[in-house]
């Protein structure tokens, strides 16, 4: 997809596939004729809304929408926006994210609203780590743990890079498992780029729901999985391949599924 | 038309309470949230009363915006509440993304809007807002004249399917609407007759404008009051029925001459029947520190400026 246009950003979503592909398929509760209001489903917001292309694969291929869409990726008129709109009517997206830093208070409104309807969905979203230098992440943090918002579970791709280089040296998260645990909320840690690990994290991160305190998941994952020039470099944030790269890195995925 | 008197004085933000209180006991879906600022915005009663429906976020607008946003998934309907600076200029980006683009049944109330809130100094004040929200796809853009408009607005809203921004303020001005009048989203309400010139004025100027017809018919002028309470979407088909009639107008706004009630006017005039037109409103400034009534007439915002502006929009016919 990000090759056909040459445009978009694969790192973050190569890193983040396991994860995205063990939610829709093992974790959450969810409905592909898809109602905006998702009452009775768990609901998930992409808040690093630029690894768009990986959420359109796992939307299509749970059925919300024909896997032949994808091919529109980018290209004008389509649904498929560079980063996710509702305006076009994409089934899957309630809410536009690109700008960063607002998908954690979405996702806890949501929460409350679940709770004012004794909706006992779950909601999850996705936050980059170097979205994290984002204000806006920490005053929904702070409002989370007063709230006592427990059917929310953030995931942070917990990748250390960000678009001009290592988290370390653009913006250091320092302790972000402290961070977090001042904040109030429990925090686990996970390894992302592992289906076995991700599913049973996520289980044990839904254990932890419902008990008064909001749950963090920071999941270690490395930027670019699975292609090994693009492994663990911020290089590959927001750049498409080429050709060549393109049929190099196809070779090194056990399995393509052709949607590119 | 009967002559347009008042014998009571409130402030517009009690009639957003007074309305948020009442849709509190009618709709079940309405919510409220506040950046810690109950008192200003008189949330107090609907907090007391639907204490499971309201929201305390802290000094925290950008998530307050953005909870806002989320709450609506599932059907609530959020109103959220802080200053009118607040509400805008500082949560722009998170209005914009999660709010406008994705099309959010969010209400955002904002209260001390324009120079009168008076002492706080410009850092409070905020002229800009009616043109940042206007501007935004999807978005409405009200604001009332008067305790009443204000408490039928904020009730009027929560049957509106989409954004809207409601702007009100913070002094005590006379309530000259009456308090049974049906609040109807983008239509313009005609307040005084008039043939020689349109006053097309909006918030807390329309009182000022309704004084300023008087004056003018002391000298024989004949001036026509009209109240634009909805910027966005403009009754367009009221100001061009107005204007043909009158040959020339007059804005008039707590505001920004850019980006205001006055540009929009300026917009529909030149594309549909160009015809003079005056703008009474702030000219390009920042406010200050001082009373209401010194702020307005400083920066030039009172009825004696709008007489003045419709005795020259008629020279220019």
């Amino acid at each position: 997809m990000v090759h056909a246009v040459n445009s978009g950003h694969p790192g973050g979503s190569l890193g983040c596939a396991d994860f995205l592909t063990a939610l829709y398929f093992h974790v959450m509760k969810h409905d592909k004729s898809f109602s905006p209001d998702g009452i009775g489903e768990d609901l998930f917001f992409l808040s690093n809304g630029h690894i768009s292309p990986l959420w359109y694969s796992v939307l299509a291929r749970s059925g919300y929408f024909n896997v032949a869409e994808l091919a529109t990726f980018r290209k004008l008129n389509t649904r498929l926006q560079g980063h996710p709109a509702t305006e076009e009517g994409l089934p899957g997206i309630r809410i536009a994210s690109g700008s960063l830093g607002q998908g954690l208070s979405v996702a806890i409104g949501a929460a409350q609203t679940k709770k004012l309807n004794n909706d006992d969905g779950t909601v999850y979203v996705l936050m980059g780590d170097g979205e994290l230098n984002e204000g806006q992440v920490w005053e929904a943090a702070m409002y989370g743990a007063h709230c006592n918002i427990d059917n929310v579970i953030a995931t942070v791709d917990f990748n250390g890079q960000q678009i001009d280089g290592p988290t370390e040296e653009v913006m250091s998260l320092k302790d972000l498992k402290a961070k977090w645990v001042a904040f109030g909320w429990e925090v686990i840690e996970t390894e992302g780029n592992d289906m076995k690990e991700i599913i049973s994290g996520l289980k044990l991160a839904k254990s932890l729901s419902g008990k008064g305190k909001p749950i963090v998941n920071l999941m270690h994952t490395e930027m670019g999985f699975g292609i090994d020039f693009m492994v663990g470099t911020h290089k590959w944030h927001g750049i498409a391949p080429n050709d060549e790269q393109l049929a190099n890195a196809l070779s090194q995925l056990e399995e393509t599924l052709g949607d590119y | 038309m009967t002559k347009l008197t008042y014998t009571e004085k409130k402030d517009t933000r009690s009639g957003f309470g007074a309305g948020l209180l009442e849709l509190g006991r009618t709709n079940e879906n309405v919510v409220a949230l506040c950046a810690d600022l109950i008192g200003s915005l008189k949330m107090g009663d609907f907090k007391k009363e639907f204490p499971e429906r309201f929201f305390q976020v802290g000094i925290a607008e950008a998530n307050m915006i953005g909870l806002a946003a989320g709450m609506t998934i599932g059907g609530k309907i959020p109103f959220t509440g802080t200053f009118a600076n607040f509400s805008t200029g500082r949560v722009y980006d998170q209005i914009r993304q999660s709010v406008a683009y994705s099309e959010k049944n969010v209400k955002i109330c904002a209260s001390h809007a324009g120079l009168t809130l008076g002492e706080d100094g410009a850092t409070h004040q905020i002229l800009e807002d009616i043109g940042m929200m206007k501007m935004l796809p999807n978005m409405t853009v009200i604001n009332p004249c008067d305790y009443n408009q204000t408490k039928a607005a904020t009730i009027a809203i929560a049957d509106h399917e989409g954004p809207v921004y409601l702007r009100f303020g913070r002094p005590a001005v006379p309530i000259f609407t009456p308090a049974d009048q049906k609040f109807e989203i983008g239509k313009a309400i005609k307040m005084i007759e008039g043939a020689d010139v349109t006053i097309f004025a909006t918030g807390h100027l329309v009182w000022e404008a309704i004084e300023a017809e008087a004056i003018l018919e002391a000298e024989g002028i004949n001036a026509e009051v009209i109240n634009i309470h909805t910027i966005k979407p403009l009754d367009v088909k009221a100001i061009l029925e107005s204007v043909k009639r009158t040959g020339c107008a007059v804005s008039a706004e707590e505001h920004q001459m850019n980006g205001g009630l006055g540009d929009s006017i300026a917009q529909t005039l030149s594309t549909h029947h160009p015809a003079p037109l005056e703008m009474v409103a702030v000219n390009d400034s920042f406010g200050e520190s001082g009373t209401p009534a010194e702020l307005m007439t400083k920066y030039g915002i009172k009825c004696d400026n709008i007489v003045a502006a419709a005795k020259a929009a008629i020279a220019r016919k």
